[in-house]
């Protein structure tokens, strides 16, 4: 271990692919996009053959930003042949907590997204794109629309682009204010303009039922993103980056108690946590120099890591290994001042607020937890309460969790078939800090229960009139 | 308050023309009618029916399930302020707590000037930038609670606030609650690829032999 620390050089070099024009103003216009090589890719992609984009994809093992983490170019495989038509669905309802990438991505580089959707209706066939766009993300919506028009005036979007017999319109569509639609199959319903409920599962790929129950690819904005970057430069240059298992890039957020919090691109699988929070490059170490106490690894979903998982590389499989998930790049870091109990309430809350209420043990279930840790928290918790709170999880989630991970197919992070008694994983996901948060800092819990007093809640005034 | 205007239903075809089936509009235009009358009525709602053929009872069967909309009149601003985790760590929750005190009114409540609605919200993506809020769903970044005063005052007062204020888009305005984008999508007749119908529609034309010519 110390060794490992005493040859380590300092991070990888920082390579810039996705976010490499975020550096100009104007970013996210036409004019910045076409005079920085934009659209390249599509002109390089329609002079060859939609297997040639799909083999390079494949080649260049790009694997999906959005959480699970299945690489891309296998998902466009698993479309059913000879049913038509499939449908291109962006997902870009971004709102796992922590998260804060492809918000970036859409205000800052809308025409990189929109040129990799068309790769990717090219490549796999699509007949139609939906891009999904957050409801509150109001700018990003805007910057999308405007770049969309731009496109569709410049022959880039379309009918027989740029001449081609490669016709697909970009449709832009916006939610309004539901965490549960980034799911992919409630994100579809929401787009059939239902309520955002996930479908029942198999099949576990809208690839082989989704939009209209035809054919649908659900990709992530970052994932998208990528695209123009590993077509115009081919699989070889893009793997030179990252590891060889997640090769290339990816963007982390990485919030809370760091002195330089931020949105950066590192190469994927080489870079540590340790570098992320404590390199001068990136954050830079924990605000005032204090200790750590805790970090989520992957948005709120994800099982906490400590101080022992520092060094695990920014890659899917030893984070699934370790017991949590990369998920959707957000990091969120808590110092020694943190209360342990309160920041697992929190998480918890948001799990409780965004259930959608389609299976009985997430919709019950998250709202328990949320009830008893609120009590423990106000200083009403009761003795048994922290069994109770295992015992809930584990009608939501059954078995020692987080499940043990598969290592096939590059779905570690997801346990497959998933050990849980709901639809999809949001359920589970309240299960992660309250697991987690016990495990590790009962006595905190203990002492909250025992101790019955001070703990005053937020919204009592604690000096003036109220007491 | 009232079914769509006509240049409201002009957009409204606009946006149902672009998807194979009428009803993935819905969204969409329960967001239009929000932008008219800066909430969603029951005779928007009704008429949203009438416009992609289907039952009021599921219009208003979407329109419940999503926080946005809203089916009562809010205040001119809607203060989203966040607590979730990255947020409560430094400060959301005491930016909240001190919203609802200077402003007099609890989290989900309009003051009583018809001003200010504020909220208790989940996770607004700015997470690096905590703590945050939106005002009409305009970004507010690394807000303490002077901040927020000035904000304020400044809203009262009709001007932009500039104080804290992300990235706003080309003007930096704050619209009346209920406008998102300013920009619309508009495809041009002679552009559009058009719809991929889920019944009639086969296999693209450019995967026949050799691709793309």
């Amino acid at each position: 271990m110390s060794e490992e620390t005493t040859v380590s050089s300092g991070p990888p070099p920082i390579v810039r692919l996705v976010t490499r024009r975020f550096e100009h103003a104007d970013s996210h216009t036409l004019d910045r996009y076409v005079a920085t090589g934009g659209y390249e890719a599509l002109r390089k992609a329609l002079a060859g053959s939609p297997e040639a984009v799909v083999d390079e994809v494949k080649s260049a093992n790009l694997l999906g930003r959005g959480g699970a983490g299945f690489p891309a170019g296998t998902k466009w495989g698993f479309t059913p042949p000879g049913v038509w038509p499939r449908y291109l669905v962006v997902n870009g309802d971004e709102s796992e907590p922590g998260t804060y990438k492809d918000r970036q991505l859409m205000e800052r580089d809308p025409h990189q997204l929109i040129e990799g959707c068309l790769l990717a209706c090219f490549a796999a066939g699509l007949s139609q794109c939906f891009l999904y766009i957050r409801g509150e993300m109001a700018l990003a919506q805007e910057r999308v629309a405007k770049a969309l028009n731009e496109a569709y005036a410049a022959g880039f979007v379309g009918r027989n682009i740029l001449g081609s017999n490669f016709s697909v319109d970009i449709v832009l569509h916006w939610g309004a204010g539901a965490y549960i639609v980034g799911e992919e199959t409630a994100l579809i319903e929401s787009l059939e303009g239902n309520r955002g409920m996930p479908r029942l599962k198999p099949p576990f790929f809208p690839a082989a039922i989704g939009l209209y129950g035809k054919p649908t690819i659900v990709n992530n904005v970052e994932t998208l993103s990528n695209l123009p970057w590993i077509v115009a430069n081919g699989a070889e240059a893009y793997k030179q980056y990252g590891s060889e298992t997640s090769p290339g890039t990816r963007m982390f957020a990485i919030s809370g108690h760091v002195k330089r919090p931020g949105v950066y691109e590192v190469q994927h699988g080489v870079t540590t946590f340790r570098d992320l929070l404590y390199s001068p490059q990136f954050c830079g170490g924990i605000r005032d120099d204090n200790r750590l106490k805790m970090f989520i690894p992957g948005g709120g979903s994800a099982p906490w890591f400590f101080e022992e998982q520092l060094d695990l590389p920014l890659e899917a499989r030893p984070v699934g290994a370790a017991g949590s998930m990369l998920g959707s790049g957000a990091i969120v870091v808590m110092d020694h001042t943190t209360d342990a109990v309160r920041a697992c309430l929190r998480v918890v809350r948001f799990y409780a607020r965004e259930s959608c209420g389609k299976c009985t043990p997430c919709r019950e279930g998250t709202n328990w937890l949320e009830t008893i840790l609120q009590r423990i928290v106000d200083g009403h918790g009761r003795p048994s309460d922290l069994e109770k709170l295992l015992d809930i999880g584990d009608n939501i989630s059954p078995g020692p969790y987080p499940a043990a991970s598969w290592d096939d197919g590059g779905l570690d992070a997801v346990p497959f078939p998933p050990r849980q008694t709901t639809i999809c994983p949001l359920g589970p996901s309240s299960v992660a800090p309250v697991v987690s948060a016990l495990r590790r800092f009962r006595p905190e819990f203990e002492a909250k229960i025992t101790k019955r007093s001070v703990n005053i809640p937020l919204h009592v005034e604690r000096e003036g009139t109220h007491v | 308050m009232a079914r769509l205007d006509p240049a409201n239903v002009a957009i409204a075809q606009e946006i149902i023309a672009r998807y194979p089936r009428p009803k993935s509009a819905l969204i969409p235009l329960l967001h239009l009618a929000q932008e008219q009358d800066g909430w969603v009525s029951d005779e928007a709602m009704v008429h949203i029916a009438e416009l992609v053929d289907c039952t009021p009872a599921e219009v208003i069967g979407t329109c419940s399930f999503y926080e946005m909309f809203k089916r009562e009149p809010v205040g001119r601003y809607l203060v989203n302020i966040c607590t979730n985790i990255a947020c409560q760590l430094l400060g959301g929750e005491e930016l909240l707590h001190h919203a609802e005190r200077t402003l007099g009114v609890r989290a989900g409540t309009t003051t009583p000037d018809g001003l200010f609605t504020i909220e208790d919200v989940e996770c607004i993506a700015a997470c690096t930038e905590a703590p945050c809020l939106t005002v009409n769903y305009r970004y507010f970044y690394k807000v303490g609670p002077a901040d927020f005063d000035a904000i304020v005052a400044d809203l009262r007062a009709g001007r932009r606030p500039t104080r804290c204020a992300a990235e706003q888009g080309e003007d930096g305005e704050i619209p009346a609650h209920g406008t998102l984008h300013r920009v619309r999508q508009s495809i041009p007749a002679d552009r559009r690829a058009g719809n991929a119908d889920p019944d009639t529609a086969g296999e693209p034309a450019w995967l026949g032999a050799g691709g793309a010519s």
